[in-house]
């Protein structure tokens, strides 16, 4: 055990080296991917080629009337999903002539691979894992498909099957980074809309980039889950968005809903201890114990009412449209 | 594994012991994921491929392990695609391995209600014995005394998504055996383009090239949804946007396009030659055209006859129309003082005489013949060089346009001036000796009536702005299926022989020094025709063509007018053709007028279906539309049908040709399964077995057919023809064997032999110069080491432009090619599209011919006078401008021509399941208000035979939708989610409701114009399905080159599902009362 660990809360806050930390010793660059939406052409092509490298099972033919977005969501057999958002609404910098007051939003959304992973926490089995590249992986072969990773995610990610119970997401594709390659969606995106590389560069550019479209005055362009301090130590797959995260359907301030697992712990502890000693005063006051009914309460810590924060539940945030 | 292994391998223990005290890392680590290896690492072999979806020629690596594909991915080398797929290139894994592909070959016998099996050799000879029978007992030797030697009883159709090697074993085994009606999808995609392109420029493909989108300073995008449809190809316009350029799109819907474009411009769909005409006529009226390139390199100088007479004189209309037969006579559209080609040549007089004659050569499609090498004239043009001579080009140009105002554009297309201001500004700022702008289209201009005067239109203002040949300028013809571009330059298209040498007509072209003389230009490259035709005729009979037999001309077949695709259903109907293969190609969903194209087909005797998947031109005699509705009744139907399961891109070799002349070769991975096959083993394997049954034959109708090389080395347990031996041959040798590497080569007595010369040099040195993958990283940015394009591997067409007069380039930032006065030569960044030693100051000896012709200064070296042409005298049959005429079916009276609704020679079938709508302001009129606008999606392929039934595409547009505006929902009480039915005069399909601000309407012609937007990708089979948007639409086609008119007619559109069974015909018949319908309506020549 590295001395660096103790003492520290490895579930929220600064972490700057979660693949060493959770063990790594040779730990390569953290690798992420950078989506930079004002490029994304609505193609759908990571969505394809994500289910094409890891064999995702199509599922179902639904016309949803939510503009072109037929996926609707992230979920067990949609890893990739890209967004389409209509609006009343210039895009900034294009001109005001025919259809100046429109712009069609597409994002191609994906695992975040928090720095912070609640999934992660929770997941009682081991299958869910932080790679080397700091990306988070669920192993299926490992996966009992007990589901506390699922409300865990703060957002709605990770899903089961519900042919098979066990969850799915998002690998970054670790069996092809691992042999030097690219993601399958980042080598086919056409307009290098995602893009894979070591966090820290991607971060760099992202950062040029709002700049760069700032200049040229789209005002509303920001970056998402790139932040090392927000509520999820950052995102090693961040966003840059043209509009409020909502509209995306993305949580606005995601925070790891294990945040508070370690005090929680410390405080369930001390409530035993308290409650311990003042049984043992009761007892020693009665003069003897009375059966083991009042032990110490089976402690889950996974299933934590907390857990379930507001707008964790992307799915069920997405309204379906209402006309089926 | 002892115990201590296993103990440690226990993760409590790596937990408590490792670094990872949570567990949460390398403790967990199972073995199987410590193991993880990915499936491209461990393949056996990587084989080189290339996309088979649209024509940008996205390259693939084919991961193979075993006999098993098991992955693939974009080929990083690519300089076009640079390892980037679109969802559909994604899919290819599942395309070619997914379970929805049919491997056996599936029998259905005359009046019988199910499919029986049958094994392919048995099928194979059923086939090859009715193509006999069919052959004799519908053989023509002559008509009207001339002799034409052909079938018109069989046809094909399909090549755009096959190998060049593929189509030309197709055109080679099918014009030797006398059929003419030989087709692909080149006709209902982009022959427009050929004859557009090719008129003003030489040749009928796209000016540049993909990459080079990255160099302009502006970009136009109209007539194509771009992104949706061809979003690997898009990369280069958002390179081109990173480097500051300014993107415009003007299309009838905000798009994915759109979406990423600085301006969006909404037009009334079919209104384009009104916007362009406009921005003509801002250029012409504001004096910013480049002067010194239009003086120079275009016929802005040049002459006309004083019998031209423009549609300022004549009311909407051209001088030379001769209504009765809905045809123009051209002759006084040509220059002052020189004569049409069509006037030389041996001619049949008496047959001369016949007013039908001219219109029966124009109908041929001899437009589509420019798409290598422009229309040619005898004689030396006046020119005056100060661009004041009234009847000059330029004044006659300035003149036609004139009435091409900004509000006219408003009234017309219902673009707002503030707008169309923007645009012009945008392309004046673009243009010059510093900058460029490019324009980029596909079939939203191309399909149309005035299809070919679209993209002329186009052609003209790019000349004006001196923007052909030039980095970042030219004209971008998207094309959408892999080898489309090939199966027009090889064609599978009745009209053309290998390399645009037009096919010969029974009347004019009686024998080869006469059909020489009548197709061959004096000067230019055009002029050595004969060698090109000499070369290609030793190609196809060998030993067998020799002089003293003319080298075998008389085996070809002979034209009567037009044999396309559509006059082929006619045919079909009528009784004449009685045998149909369908290689590739989905009529039943993808052709203009659906239903009249399944009508046909039940009229047959047999039809040959190869494809993946049992797709609606194989099942419609089951469970088509007709049989739901009554129409049609299964077991009275009589016509066979034959289903051969086709091997995919990844099992077969060959080459495919891009959007930009590029060809790429693509390897074989694997072996097909079952009874799949490439149509290269297909039609090798029938065409010897038909030559084993005619071997014995002394009838010298055979004779073509037995005379033929028909003699490929073959490969594997299932004996697939050599791909790379048919290439060589399309390449062409010396008699002496050896690989010829250009077509300067090609000689006229013999001594050559080539399928191909535009691809004469594709296997230079005997090297497939279509395989070779240099990465782009390791080469200068035109990428020339990548695979090869014609001409001459040549990426910028007419780049000799791109240099000033005197050979300079007009500016450091635009320089591509120019001349080396040190090494004698031209030289750049690019082949250059020039006599590589003719120096600027070169002018040629009076009467001068040939290549000897082109002056030091002429860029357009396929053109009869070396100029672009800005009007043209010859080569297109509906006017030597182009003119706004309003579609077929419109709403909206022509607000550009009062006394001239719609093009005056378009060609309109009055059919009963043809029928028009009533012209605005006519009686019934209001009956079919709407505009409405096929398309595809990103998510879908054309007809849907290789998306519908890929899950992973299926999946993300799963149903058949319309697209209509909030005003028009409710207008006509549509829902969001909900659905509509669409009604024509031609048939009625229901789709879902998608309300939208992405379509809006527009106010043009002096009312609202709503305009309804339908993919055109479903048909009732497959694993999505849904109506066929093709059921709308009719047959009216572009006179030029019989391209149907689908992105702009009109319909209603009302609430709720469509009937069904007998209601059908029902709706329609009370629809045609209600609007008065009768075959005279819309059938007028003036008005």
């Amino acid at each position: 055990m590295t001395g660096s660990l103790v003492g520290r809360n490895l579930l929220a806050g600064a972490e700057p080296d979660p693949a060493r930390d959770a063990g790594h010793r040779d730990a390569p660059p953290r690798m992420g991917f950078f989506t930079d939406t004002s490029v994304c052409i609505g193609c759908k092509a990571c969505e394809v080629a994500c289910k094409e490298w890891n064999a995702v099972p199509e599922d179902g033919l639904e016309l949803t009337g939510m503009s072109y977005d037929n996926t609707q969501g992230l979920g067990a057999s949609t890893w990739r999903h890209v967004a389409f958002v209509e609006q009343r609404k210039p895009l900034g910098n294009a001109s005001a002539g025919g259809d100046g007051d429109l712009r069609w939003l597409m994002a191609s959304d994906v695992c975040k691979h928090c720095t912070h992973a609640a999934c992660l926490d929770v997941c009682p089995t081991g299958a869910l894992f932080r790679t080397e590249f700091g990306t988070v992986v669920v192993q299926e072969d490992v996966c009992n498909g007990c589901g506390y990773c699922v409300p865990a995610c703060p957002y709605g990610v990770i899903d089961q099957r519900p042919d098979d119970g066990r969850v799915w997401k998002c690998t970054l594709c670790y069996d092809r980074i691992g042999a030097g390659q690219e993601p399958a969606c980042a080598k086919a995106c056409p307009t290098d809309s995602i893009q894979y590389g070591p966090l820290d560069e991607l971060r760099e550019r992202a950062a040029a980039r709002v700049e760069e479209l700032h200049e040229v005055g789209v005002a509303d362009a920001r970056l998402y889950g790139h932040d090392p301090q927000d509520g999820v130590g950052g995102d090693g797959a961040f966003f840059l968005l043209l509009d409020e995260p909502e509209v995306y359907g993305l949580p606005p301030d995601p925070v790891v809903t294990t945040r508070d697992l370690p005090s929680m712990w410390r405080h369930a502890g001390l409530a035993a201890l308290t409650a311990a000693a003042a049984l043992t005063a009761v007892f020693a006051a009665h003069g003897r114990p009375g059966g083991g009914r009042a032990g110490s309460p089976r402690l889950r810590g996974p299933r934590m009412p907390g857990a379930r924060l507001p707008g964790a539940r992307l799915r069920g945030a997405r309204v379906r449209g209402g006309w089926r | 594994m002892g115990v201590r292994a296993w103990f440690e391998g226990w993760p409590v223990y790596r937990q408590l012991t490792g670094d990872d005290p949570l567990g949460r890392g390398a403790a967990a680590m199972s073995p199987d994921t410590r193991a993880l290896t990915p499936r491209t690492a461990t393949a056996d072999r990587v084989v080189k491929s290339i996309c088979p979806y649209c024509a940008v020629g996205c390259a693939q690596n084919v991961y193979v392990k075993g006999n098993e594909i098991v992955q693939i991915e974009g080929d990083p080398d690519s300089p076009v695609s640079r390892g980037r797929l679109c969802p559909k290139g994604a899919a290819s894994l599942q395309l070619t391995t997914g379970e929805s592909r049919r491997h056996e070959v599936l029998y259905r016998r005359p009046h019988g209600t199910e499919w029986e099996r049958l094994d392919l050799d048995t099928a194979m000879d059923m086939v090859a014995e009715r193509v006999i029978a069919t052959r004799r007992a519908t053989w023509q030797d002559e008509q009207d005394g001339k002799r034409v030697n052909r079938t018109l009883g069989i046809a094909s159709l399909g090549g755009a998504t096959l190998d060049n090697e593929e189509n030309y074993l197709i055109k080679k085994l099918f014009t030797a055996l006398g059929v003419v009606q030989v087709e692909n999808q080149a006709r209902v995609c982009h022959s427009s383009t050929v004859a557009g392109l090719g008129t003003s420029f030489g040749r009928g493909g796209a000016t540049t090239f993909l990459q080079d989108l990255q160099n302009s300073d502006c970009i136009v995008i109209e007539g194509s949804n771009f992104a949706e449809c061809h979003p690997v190809g898009f990369q280069w316009v958002m390179e081109a946007k990173a480097r500051g350029a300014k993107v415009i799109h003007v299309d009838p819907r905000f798009t994915r396009t759109s979406a990423l474009a600085d301006l969006h411009v909404p037009i009334r769909a079919g209104t384009d030659i009104a916007f362009l005409g406009g921005i003509v006529n801002h250029v012409l009226s504001t004096g910013s055209d480049f002067r010194e390139y239009v003086l120079e390199y275009t016929n802005a100088a040049t002459i006309v006859g004083e019998d031209f007479q423009d549609t300022e004189d004549l009311d909407g209309v051209f001088s030379g129309l001769d209504p009765d037969a809905r045809h123009y006579d051209v002759t006084t559209w040509q220059y002052a003082g020189t004569e049409i080609q069509a006037a030389s040549g041996e001619r049949d007089e008496l047959y001369e005489r016949r007013a039908d004659h001219k219109a029966d050569m124009a109908s041929a499609g001899r437009s589509e013949s420019h798409g290598s090498g422009g229309a040619g004239f005898h004689g030396e043009p006046e020119r005056d060089r100060t661009l004041q001579h009234p009847r000059c080009v330029y004044q006659i140009l300035k003149r036609h346009f004139a009435r091409y105002t900004p509000e006219m554009v408003e009234r017309t297309c219902g673009v707002s001036p503030d707008a169309f201001r923007q645009v012009c500004e945008a392309l004046v700022e673009n243009s010059g000796p510093d900058r460029t702008s490019e324009f980029v289209y596909a079939v939203g201009w191309t399909q149309h009536s005035t299809g070919a005067q679209f993209i002329r239109t186009a052609s003209i203002l790019q000349l004006l702005l001196g923007n052909i040949g030039r980095p970042g300028g030219g004209i971008q013809a998207l094309r959408g299926h892999a080898s489309i571009q090939g199966s027009s330059d090889i064609p599978t298209l009745f009209n053309l022989l290998p390399g645009y040498i037009p096919m010969p007509h029974a009347h004019s072209h009686e024998n080869l020094d006469a059909f020489i003389e009548a197709v061959k230009t004096d000067k230019g490259f055009w002029a050595n025709m004969r060698s090109y035709v000499v070369s290609l005729l030793k190609a196809y009979w060998g030993e067998n063509a020799t002089a003293d037999n003319d080298y075998c001309f008389g085996h070809l077949p002979r034209l009567t007018g037009s044999h396309s695709t559509y006059e082929t259903v006619l045919a079909q109907l009528d009784g004449v053709c009685k045998g149909y293969f369908l290689l590739g190609e989905n009529p039943a969903v993808g052709s203009a007028n659906a239903k009249m194209q399944r009508l046909g087909m039940a009229n047959l005797d047999w039809l040959v279906v190869r494809d993946f998947s049992l797709i609606e031109s194989a099942t419609w005699w089951k469970d088509g539309p007709e049989i739901e509705t009554g129409e049609l009744r299964t077991e009275d139907i009589a016509t066979e049908v034959f289903f051969f399961p086709a091997a995919a891109h990844v099992e077969k070799a060959g080459s495919f040709t891009n959007t930009n002349r590029m060809l790429q070769w693509h390897f074989a991975a694997k072996e097909p399964d079952g009874e799949a096959r490439s149509d290269l083993w297909f039609t090798y394997h029938l065409g010897r077995r038909i030559r084993r049954r005619l071997a014995a034959s002394g009838d010298p109708r055979d004779r073509p057919v037995l005379d033929l090389t028909w003699d490929y080395p073959t490969e594997g347990t299932i004996e697939e023809p050599n791909a790379e031996s048919v290439l060589a041959e399309i390449n062409g040798r010396h008699a002496a064997g050896g690989p010829l590497s250009a077509y300067t080569e090609l000689k006229d007595d013999g001594s050559t032999a080539c399928g191909c010369w535009i691809y004469c040099g594709v296997y230079a040195d005997g090297v497939n110069q279509a395989a070779r993958r240099k990465p782009h990283t390791e080469q200068i940015w035109t990428a020339p080491e990548w695979a090869w394009a014609w001409p001459a591997n040549r990426r910028i067409l007419y780049n000799r432009a791109s240099a000033d007069p005197e050979g300079r380039p007009w500016s450091d930032r635009k320089a591509l090619v120019w001349w080396d006065a040190e090494k004698g030569s031209w030289t750049g960044h690019d082949v250059p599209d020039y006599v590589a030693d003719r120096p600027p100051s070169y002018r040629p000896a009076e009467g001068a011919t040939g290549v000897d012709a082109i002056s030091g200064v002429d860029p357009f070296i396929m053109q009869a006078d070396g100029k672009g042409w800005l009007y043209a005298p010859a080569g297109l049959v509906d006017g030597p401008l182009p003119a706004h005429y309003e579609p077929q079916d419109s709403p909206v009276r022509n607000p550009l021509y009062a006394g001239q609704q719609r093009n005056p020679v378009r060609q309109v079938f009055a059919r009963e399941a043809n029928r028009f709508h009533p012209g605005p302001e006519e009686a019934g009129a209001d009956v079919f208000p709407y505009v409405v606008t096929t398309y595809r999606l990103t998510e879908h392929f054309t007809a849907g035979g290789m998306s519908r039934w890929t899950p992973y595409l299926a999946e993300l547009q799963p149903e058949f939708f319309c697209e209509v505006s909030p005003a028009l929902a409710a207008e006509r009480g549509l829902t969001h989610g909900g659905w509509a039915h669409l009604v024509s005069a031609r048939g009625v399909v229901e789709a879902r409701v998608l309300v939208t601000d992405r379509i809006r309407p527009l106010t043009a012609g002096g009312r609202t114009v709503h305009q309804i937007g339908v993919p055109y990708h479903w048909g009732p089979n497959g694993y999505t399905t849904g109506d066929a948007a093709n059921d709308l639409t009719a047959m009216a086609l572009d006179p030029n080159v019989h391209i149907q008119e689908v992105k702009a007619l009109s319909a209603d559109i009302r609430p709720g599902r469509r009937p069904r069974g007998p209601a059908v015909p029902k709706l329609l018949a009370e629809y045609r009362r209600r609007a008065g319908i009768t075959a005279d309506t819309g059938m007028e020549v003036r008005g």
